[in-house]
């Protein structure tokens, strides 16, 4: 009988999604071996609707044949089946408690306000998202600080939980830089981020998965047909 | 041998996220002392200082360190206390991704639902609101019996995570039930989850934590004439 390690993968996703790209880095850093299916159109597509009826949404892992939904649940799913690679989330009972803390506050905060600058329907709209999201900066800042305690990653050493979470941002992120002019991280404002987001793009793990930047600011074109994106 | 335990948790009676964190620490037997946040007063020293970020209950602090966010410290709970009590989280991967799930379901989506609904004074969104509250239940109907496989609890035999989110939400439908005959646990459309929520609250674990229907009701009462005036204000 084979471990339940062993047994197929299939991650159903699309290219531009943060979320997705959470679930390939931490697939990469444990070198499971899956196949990645490219899900267009996610909200008519016959399989999402199959293995993720309740949100329609990718990231959709299929182990064997059992799926599992939402992108920080994936990452932690990989990180407890496969238990060979470097570990993601830290060992110790409160380092892990302000890892998901963080990751749940760069998905109701950081994220959301990366998404607010976007839909912004108005210039006081926009002004006011991009306050809330230099503000995220800031706190990350701080955190990186202290998490990292000087080495390269939030994770410390290798890269973590948090940087996975945050990472998958720094696209987002870059396209919003383009269109507003805003630098989000920056050498004199965020000078801990700014380092890590190098160190992070040139992770192996990360490297062969994270979009193009061109092909992001096209895409966000196409899809956010509001007054920055012009 | 061992060091004293240093064991607090900052709460407000009401609050369901503030009941999870109280039935984990029973689970595990951990003794901690109780600070009841002022729900609508100022907030404390100490809760500033340990959720700078949110500002929010619950919070534990073990030994000087805080841990926010109810499932995340029920989740601490389990890691820490370890060795004594059940086990909170299931042990498969696969089992913790499907509590995490529908955890966050609940969280993300259903409760605020409903709350949405029971704020709103629109008749329209009201209609609509509630009719996602009654389908977001169903689809907890389904995965009760699926994942708890013929045993009273998401957990098992025994509480666990699921349990302790849903479940922290039960006062509330009753105490709606009583006070606006809102019956959102209606045995003919989800018979299995009606039964959950009787066994859920008659667990020894949950008996003396969950408060007093009757008491929710009082005070379910007592922040719609709140809303009310702070309406009539503007």
């Amino acid at each position: 009988m084979g471990l339940i390690s062993d047994e197929y993968v299939r991650l159903l996703g699309a290219w531009p999604s943060p979320f997705v790209l959470r679930t390939r880095i931490a697939l990469n850093l444990k070198r499971v071996p899956y196949e990645y299916l490219e899900e267009e159109d996610s909200l008519n597509s016959e399989s999402v609707l199959n293995y993720n009826p309740v949100h329609k949404q990718i990231p959709i892992l299929i182990h064997g044949n059992k799926p599992i939904r939402e992108s920080l649940n994936i990452v932690m799913y990989v990180d407890e089946t496969w238990l060979s690679g470097p570990p993601i989330l830290p060992s110790d009972p409160f380092d892990r408690a302000v890892a998901r803390f963080w990751d749940v506050y760069i998905d109701e905060h950081c994220f959301t306000s990366i998404n607010g600058v976007a839909v912004a329907k108005d210039e006081e709209e926009r002004k006011a998202a991009i306050a809330k999201l230099e503000m995220c900066m800031a706190l990350l800042e701080e955190t990186f600080q202290e998490c990292s305690k000087g080495r390269g990653f939030f994770g410390g050493d290798n890269i973590g939980f948090i940087d996975i979470g945050f990472g998958s941002m720094l696209g987002p992120l870059k396209v919003l830089e383009k269109f507003t002019g805003v630098k989000f991280i920056h050498p004199e404002t965020t000078p801990g981020l700014f380092h890590w987001a190098d160190r992070f793009y040139s992770h192996e793990a990360v490297k062969p998965v994270m979009p193009d930047i061109e092909k992001l600011v096209e895409f966000a074109r196409l899809k956010f047909n509001t007054s920055i994106f012009k | 041998m061992g060091e004293t335990e240093e064991v607090r948790l900052l709460g407000v009676w009401f609050s369901p996220y503030a009941i999870r964190p109280k039935i984990a620490l029973r689970l595990k037997s951990v003794d901690y002392d109780y600070v009841e946040e002022d729900l609508f007063g100022s907030k404390s020293e100490l809760l500033l200082k340990s959720n700078p970020v949110h500002n929010k209950v619950p919070v534990l602090i073990h030994n000087n360190k805080p841990i926010l966010e109810s499932l995340n410290i029920v989740e601490y709970i389990d890691e820490t206390w370890n060795a004594s009590g059940p086990s909170i989280l299931p042990s498969h991967p696969h089992d913790r991704a499907q509590a995490r799930f529908w955890s966050a379901f609940v969280d993300d989506k259903w409760f605020p639902a409903l709350k949405a609904a029971a704020i709103t004074k629109s008749e329209e969104a009201k209609e609509k609101g509630m009719k996602e509250v009654e389908g977001g239940l169903l689809q907890l109907e389904e995965a009760f019996v699926s994942i708890s496989k013929g045993n009273p609890f998401f957990g098992g035999e025994a509480i666990g995570f699921m349990d302790i989110c849903l479940g922290s939400f039960v006062g509330i439908l009753k105490a709606r039930e009583k006070l606006k005959g809102e019956k959102l646990l209606d045995e003919s459309k989800i018979p299995f989850l009606c039964k959950w929520a009787n066994e859920f609250l008659s667990d020894d674990t949950v008996k003396n934590v969950v408060p007093e229907i009757d008491k929710v009701v009082e005070f379910l009462g007592e922040l719609e004439v709140r809303a009310q005036s702070a309406v009539s204000k503007t």
